[in-house]
Parts: C-alpha cells; structure tokens; sequence
C-alpha cells in the first residue's frame, strides 16, 4: 500500500513538472532563466501555433528557446530579445496580440458592441416611456380622455 | 427610419457572418512574412558540396532571384523537387539553396538522386539562418527583387499550379 501511494505521488509529481524545456537548455544564471522562462511562455511555437516556445516539443520551439537564452545572455533586455522574434517573424510570435494601431479593433471591439448595445436599449426605454407619457401621466395610470372611453365600453356592454 | 433600425441587426450579422466565412476558407497555418519588401537578411552560408562556394546575402540582389528552403529529411522538399528541376530547366532566373537542418552527406546524396537544380546552396546546419528568414516549416520558397528585397514568401511545397500562377507571374513583373 504504502508503495502504492509512494508510485501514484511520484507520477503525480512527474506529471506537474512535464514541460518542453531539456535539462541542457536551462541557464545556469537562475534569474536570467527565469527571464527566459517568462518570455517563452508569451513566444508562439510557428509550427504548432496554440502552444508557446515553452511547452512544444518542436524542433523549431527548442532553436527558439536557446535562441532566446543566448540573447539573454548576450545583455539584450527583454523588449530586444522580443523585437528580434518580431521583426523575423511578425506579430504572430506573440501569444498576446501586441497593442497597436491595426490591432485596436481586436481589443476594443467588444467594448464597442457593448456600448452600442448599451446605447441601443436606452433608446428604446426612453422611447417606451414616452409612449407612456403620451398615454398618460408616467406612472402608467390612465388619462381622464382613456378612463371616460373605457367606462363608455364598460358601460356599453352592460346595456 | 424606424424600419430600417428594424434589419439592422440582421444587416449586422450579415456581415460579420460573411467576414467569418471568408476567413474559414483561408489556411490559418500559411502566416504572412513578417520581410515582405524587407531587404533579405545578413548571412554566410558554407557551402554544401565541397570545394564550390558557398550562399551568402552578398549573392543576391542585381537581378530577381528565386530562394528555396529544403532538407533531404523534408518529405514536401520531395514533391516540389520536380517542380524546382524544371524551373531550373526552362526559366533562367537563378535558383538558389538552403539546406535547412541537414546532413551534408544526407544533402549531397539527396540532390545526386533527384538532381540539383541549384545554382548556390548554403548549408544551414544549425537552422540560425532559417531564422534569420522567418522560416517555420520547410520547405520555403522566397522571391527576391534586384534591391535584393524578399517580395514573396510561398510555405510548403510549390506545386505546379503556385509555380504557375504566382511565382512565374511575380518573377516577369519585377523583370520589367
């Protein structure tokens, strides 16, 4: 038993660590391999295109992932090692569309709908109350003109 | 007034219906090059056979040249090979070669099998200069201008029909 819960937590364990990144891509500097770390999770795998550098297994991901190290490395400040990827690769390295003028609609799009939508419905409150001004007085209660017709009706089909 | 308020929404969810539609007939894995009218990239190729020259930046530009990304391992290198012998063959615009990621010795017997139509290969190894290009997948084919600037990128095999329409096309407009 005891082996058995000792088996099931070490695959566990195994399983929270299964990430792309080899043992001999790893920096030795832990700070800059944490930069790198966090840069590559934001870096899009081409070849596979839903992952980042960091989880594929691709061939490329790793050229990718070493390729972001040695820039590190080399001093290059985390915008440089990313405007590099960019410049050869477009803004579809990015997982996060970056925020600039061709991508405003992208993000401020929904806002857009929505206050449209907003402004859509009221308007159609306020129109709505004012039929009901129109009708009455706004507290939905009948005019003298509506409540003298309606006794005329009531009045008519009683005779 | 008040009517036409009534379709607008369906006006709306017309068109982004129709926008949507037209996106799902495009293939998301063909993304744009981010060069496109950007001079090609610095590099300097070793060569792949021994004792011819090698495939540098400095080789392009002066007249409009066609650049293939390939690899004895690519499988879709294979189905566009005849396609790039023929070009070879009938066009005298000047192919060249990047051996992305292979074997010199893989390379070299690949191109005795199937014949070479490359008028300069550069032997990629590491797979840095494929970067340097933008490149995600081989093979890759590039149309450079006479500036020496990337003006068309094809991903994957160039089938008769790309060759045809597109690169051909391309390669007589910027002759002019």
């Amino acid at each position: 038993m005891k082996a058995f819960v000792l088996g099931l937590t070490m695959i566990f364990l195994s399983s929270l660590s299964a990430l792309a990144v080899n043992p001999d891509e790893v920096l030795d500097d832990p700070l800059l391999e944490k930069r790198a770390r966090a840069l590559s999770v934001n870096i899009r795998c081409l070849v596979c295109q839903n992952q980042s550098i960091d989880d594929s297994n691709a061939d490329l991901a790793r050229d990718l992932r070493v390729l972001v190290r040695e820039r590190l490395v080399a001093g290059d400040s985390d915008t440089e090692v990313l405007d590099y990827l960019i410049a050869r690769y477009g803004d579809f390295v990015m997982l996060k569309p970056p925020f600039k003028g061709s991508t405003y609609i992208l993000w401020f799009g929904p806002l857009i709908v929505f206050i449209l939508a907003a402004i859509g419905l009221a308007v159609y409150f306020r129109r709505r109350q004012t039929e009901y001004a129109d009708a009455g007085d706004s507290t939905g209660r009948l005019s003298s003109d509506e409540r003298e017709r309606l006794t005329r009706l009531l009045d008519r089909e009683d005779g | 007034m008040p009517r036409l308020l009534f379709i607008l929404p369906l006006l709306l969810f017309g068109a982004i219906a129709a926008y949507f539609a037209v996106g799902l007939t495009k293939d998301p894995r063909l993304l744009p090059s981010a060069l496109i009218d950007k001079p090609a990239p610095e590099f300097d190729l070793p060569p792949v056979h021994d004792g011819q020259e090698g495939f540098a930046k400095a080789n392009l530009g002066g007249e409009v040249k066609l650049v293939n990304v390939f690899a004895s391992w690519c499988v879709p290198c294979k189905v566009e090979h005849p396609v790039l012998m023929r070009f070879a063959e009938t066009n005298d615009t000047p192919l060249y070669g990047i051996n992305y990621k292979d074997k010199k010795t893989d390379a070299v017997a690949w191109l005795k099998q199937l014949g070479d139509p490359y008028k300069r290969i550069g032997q990629d190894l590491s797979g840095r200069v494929g970067i340097e290009w933008g490149v995600y997948g081989v093979p890759e084919t590039y149309v450079v201008d006479r500036e020496g600037r990337i003006r068309y990128r094809h991903v994957g095999p160039v089938l008769p029909d790309a060759m045809k329409e597109k690169i051909l096309p391309l390669i007589e407009e910027l002759k002019k």
